[in-house]
């Protein structure tokens, strides 16, 4: 199988700097005054670094395996039921 | 496996197959897909189970938030910074030990997993000469804990409620530890891959273990890269 597969260690490498990157990044970022958008930054910089590893690290780039996507996508479906339903009551108890 | 005494090959091609192949699949790559199938759903589970500590984190930045900022501006978030490099250099190690299987190369196997687990050490020790800054510190939350007149930030005529930051801290301590504690799993479980490494079990073929134990080193990074913004970088900027 991994004969006429090409050699991933170039990506693998290439992965690992941009997550690097991306720590250097994010630190250097927290020290930089944003307002509300130090969060949305760092947020948005940490998830890029999950989706790397999980997509070329996991190998999830390239599954075909319907039921592995089932599982992934669920399980990011039911993090979001978790924060969105818990936040539909503590972010909004100051309206009334 | 119960019963291979009881299985007697009734066609020629039955006995060629990979030993590693178990009797109730059909494929070495059925094989291998339900077992990286398995670990994915404990996965997911995981992701359920630090999804609620990040949830309760959440209510209570949004609750407390300069109190929140004041308490993660005592952590070092250098020492937290070289854990997060750390971690991604010890993710990159275990796909090179995979590609040292795939390809047959011992060395580079071997090699990649001891450096794995000698990343997964050091991390563990920043993380205790982090722990004891804060046990110094007298940031433990407990009888001895203590946070009197620390400014919030961008408020230095305000103090931090030491009641909220002992939350913030609480919740340092639950989540940094349950994923040191994921940690030392990971390292028992790295531990048991370089002996079956060493002893010559995987080849080219059949490498599943180094697979399925990859994912979940993958899985205890993913969580590290979501922890280190959130409790070490909040509110730093003056």
């Amino acid at each position: 199988m991994s004969d006429h597969a090409k050699s991933p260690v170039k990506s693998y490498f290439a992965v690992w700097g941009a997550l690097l990157l991306g720590t250097y990044l994010t630190y250097k970022a927290a020290f930089i005054e944003l307002g509300a958008f130090n969060s949305a930054v760092a947020l948005i910089i940490a998830t890029t670094k999950a989706l790397l590893v999980a997509l070329f690290f996991m190998h999830l780039k390239g599954a075909s395996e319907k039921l592995l996507k089932l599982v992934v996508i669920s399980t990011i479906f039911f993090l979001f039921i978790l924060m969105a339903l818990s936040m539909a009551d503590y972010a909004t108890r100051w309206w009334s | 496996m119960l019963d291979s005494q009881a299985a007697v090959p009734t066609s020629s091609h039955e006995d060629i197959h990979s030993p590693a192949l178990l009797h109730h699949f059909a494929t070495e790559e059925q094989q291998r897909n339900a077992s990286s199938f398995g670990m994915w759903i404990f996965l997911a589970t995981e992701v359920m189970f630090f999804g609620g500590l990040f949830c309760s984190y959440l209510i209570y930045r949004l609750w407390y938030f300069g109190d929140f900022g004041a308490a993660s501006k005592s952590i070092d978030a250098t020492l937290g910074a070289t854990n997060t490099a750390v971690l991604i250099c010890s993710s990159l190690t275990v796909v090179l030990a995979i590609w040292g299987a795939q390809i047959a190369n011992r060395k580079l196997m071997i090699g990649s997993l001891i450096l794995t687990m000698l990343f997964g050490l050091a991390f563990l020790g920043i993380k205790g000469k982090e722990y004891k800054d804060k046990f110094e510190e007298h940031h433990v939350p407990g009888a001895s804990f203590s946070f009197e007149k620390v400014p919030i930030p961008g408020h230095p005529d305000q103090y931090a409620n030491p009641r909220h930051a002992q939350i913030f801290f609480a919740l340092y301590f639950i989540m940094t530890g349950l994923h040191a504690l994921h940690m030392v799993v990971g390292l028992g479980i790295f531990t048991w891959l370089l002996t079956m490494a060493w002893k010559g079990r995987f080849t080219p073929e059949y490498h599943t273990p180094l697979e399925v134990g990859g994912l979940y080193w993958h899985f205890v990074d993913i969580v590290w890269i979501y922890l280190f913004p959130l409790l070490y970088l909040i509110d730093r900027h003056p």
